[in-house]
């Protein structure tokens, strides 16, 4: 099997979905003649022809407005926000529209919206967010956040015929930086459907995306202790069951996020657990996540902000203590 | 300095005839204005019995301009039509009895009970349901002129938005876009002189909307929105031109809300004189007028097609009243579509 990068991945998904179906069409700012800020769609308008793939001015509203009423006559849009964080300009459309046209109206919405996301580069507060939690909260969106390449794939794929919105967070430090084996066919990835990246007996840790790493760094440097990592992969729907199989299993848990603490989405896991495996629980529900700032610039205070492996290794000893 | 056009009023039923409307063609848009005023009408009256939860809207004064447009339509293309515009529902076919339950908030109304008021919409009659914030359809309409263009569909969408939505970012992106890309949509702005309380001159600072159209790269047109015909003959122009890949346009219909924002506003702000002022422009008695002396309308066809429709709607608002409330347990139903919702006719 070809080893691909995770940006590969999405880009090759992308590319087959395309030559497949001609309803996919790809919409966002500079991804035609530049390919894309990241280059995910480098090549795509020479194959598939200005019309399929849609350099649109600056208007978040209007890309994603614009993909919705496509959609609606049976086009199955991608849209790409640059960054995750430049939605919060489409906020409206997605939440107003898109999300509730289909249980008041009738009306599906079967659009994906790439949005590549996360820090640990720089980017400073508008060019590093994890907005995941926000849009878990909406009823009506899916929110996906692959953290290997062959899910990237398969995520991609499933959002893509999903008949719903689905939001696709795409994590920008694993663009280049990860790789794995990814099937050339066809395949889908099922939204909802968590994935055990690493067995263990004595702990859980629950995550997803990018932080997927950093947690399988914290485990491999505790030899006395067996950790289990779940990667969520969907963090709306979730695998709850999933999750509650793994802490029946360690009866101790760490719920790890990138995106900021309060009311960041490992809370809603958090409640979850308390409320439907109290009795299994032999510590309580620990979380790391970032504090509650915007995303900084320097990497000095960048590197305070995003959790790191030190930081999970101090917490999963912590439990594992308890 | 204006740079939209000012559409002449309308002429004789040769000129009628000339834009593709014959006679009964045009006793079906004066039925269908009659129509939408009674609806409205007869929901005021339900609103008054308790029937009605919530507010109530009506699009009093601007019956013309939305049956017109909706008129000057082919039945394949689409729109995204407003709380003014009740005229599009109607001349595109959707059941009197279907609007009273749904503004009563029963089962059978488009929404289900999910969404009140003129939030609704029947996709099978290539209809997009709206929601409050103005112009957020603008932009959706656009994406289905864009699935046309792509598909290379002779097909037209219609966004139809109002004076105070033209002030917010929406209305800017959409037209933007479609102007850069030449999309066949229309957009048509009922110009009801009000937003809520807000008159135009805290709205925006040129003498018509329309004129905003030039600086996207297409046409603006400005036209008395009581004048039926008027409308009709700029629609289908309007229409037909994008049809034939002509790009948009942007049609601004000049009416006066004849009530409040809403059934719970009086309206005290907007000056009496100008109330009295529209009253004399009734686009429904103006028109009655026109078929009386240009398409030798008869006293006793003109009793005909007012009883068919009191007729119509009476008997709607008994079907609509035996229409249950909608069962609690069926709430969480539909949030997330599945694969058999996608079994419309838009996706074939």
């Amino acid at each position: 099997m070809p080893e691909k990068t995770y940006l590969q991945a999405i880009s090759d998904g992308l590319r087959q979905e395309m030559r497949r179906d001609k309803r996919v069409f790809v919409i966002g700012e500079d991804v035609g003649v530049y390919g894309g800020a990241f280059k995910v769609t480098l090549g795509f308008q020479e194959e598939f022809g200005p019309w399929r793939v849609l350099d649109a001015p600056l208007s978040e509203t209007a890309i994603l407005g614009g993909a919705t009423g496509a959609a609606i006559m049976g086009m199955r849009p991608v849209a790409e926000m640059q960054f995750a964080d430049f939605i919060s300009c489409g906020w409206d459309h997605l939440v107003t529209v898109a999300a509730k046209q289909r249980w008041r109206a009738g009306t599906p919405i079967p659009i994906t919206v790439r949005l590549p996301s996360g820090g640990g580069f720089s980017g400073g507060p508008f060019h590093s967010q994890n907005p995941e939690s926000s849009f878990a909260h909406i009823p009506g969106l899916k929110c996906v956040c692959p953290a290997t390449p062959a899910d990237a794939k398969g995520l991609l794929v499933s959002a893509i015929e999903d008949p719903n919105p689905v939001l696709f967070f795409e994590h920008k430090h694993l663009y280049r930086r990860i790789k794995g084996e990814v099937p050339d066919e066809r395949y889908t990835t099922p939204i909802g459907e968590a994935r055990l990246h690493r067995e263990g007996d004595d702990l859980t840790v629950i995550t997803w995306g990018a932080m997927v790493y950093t947690a399988a760094e914290a485990a491999s440097k505790l030899d006395d202790v067996s950790v289990e990592i779940v990667d969520l992969r969907s963090v709306m729907p979730w695998d709850k069951e999933a999750v509650l199989t793994s802490v029946r299993k360690t009866s101790k848990v760490l719920v790890l996020h990138e995106d900021t603490r309060t009311g960041g989405f490992g809370a809603e896991i958090a409640a979850t657990i308390a409320e439907e495996a109290f009795e299994d629980l032999d510590a309580p529900v620990k979380r790391i996540a970032a504090p509650d700032t915007p995303v900084p610039f320097s990497p000095a205070l960048e590197a305070a902000f995003i959790p790191q492996v030190d930081d999970v290794v101090a917490g999963l000893r912590e439990l594992a203590a308890y | 300095m204006a740079t939209a056009r000012v559409a002449e009023p309308s002429g004789s039923l040769g000129e009628a005839k000339e834009w593709g409307l014959d006679r009964e063609d045009l006793l079906g848009i004066y039925r269908n204005m009659i129509t939408t005023r009674g609806v409205e009408e007869r929901g005021h009256i339900l609103y008054r019995q308790g029937k009605i939860p919530g507010s109530f809207y009506t699009g009093r004064g601007n019956e013309a301009a939305s049956v017109a447009v909706a008129t000057a339509m082919q039945s394949e293309d689409v729109g995204t039509p407003l709380h003014r515009d009740m005229g599009v529902h109607i001349t595109r076919g959707v059941e009197p009895w279907r609007i009273f339950a749904n503004y009563m908030g029963r089962v059978d109304g488009p929404t289900r009970g999910r969404d009140g008021n003129v939030h609704m919409a029947d996709a099978r009659l290539g209809l997009i349901a709206m929601v409050s914030h103005l112009p957020a359809m603008l932009p959706v309409a656009v994406g289905c002129a864009l699935a046309f263009r792509i598909r290379e569909e002779k097909r037209v969408a219609v966004a139809w938005f109002g004076e105070g939505a033209s002030a917010r970012g929406d209305t800017h992106e959409g037209m933007n876009f479609a102007g850069i890309r030449q999309l066949p949509v229309v957009f048509v702005c009922d110009n009801n002189q009000w937003a809520y309380s807000t008159p135009t001159h805290l709205e925006y600072a040129v003498e018509h909307l329309a004129e905003r159209a030039q600086s996207y790269g297409f046409e603006g047109v400005v036209v008395d929105g009581t004048d039926v015909l008027a409308v009709y003959r700029e629609a289908k122009r309007a229409i037909e031109k994008a049809r034939d890949g002509g790009g948009p346009t942007l049609i601004e219909c000049l009416t006066l809300r004849m009530e409040g924002h809403a059934v719970h506003d009086d309206a005290f702000y907007v000056p009496k004189e100008l109330f009295e002022r529209w009253a004399e422009h009734d686009p429904i008695e103006r028109y009655r007028r026109w078929l009386h002396e240009h398409a030798e309308l008869t006293d006793e066809e003109e009793d005909e097609i007012k009883v068919g429709v009191k007729k119509h709607l009476n008997e709607a608002l008994q079907k609509a009243e035996a229409s249950p409330l909608p069962d609690p347990a069926t709430l969480l139903d539909g949030v997330y579509a599945t694969p058999e919702d996608l079994d419309t006719p838009h996706h074939k």
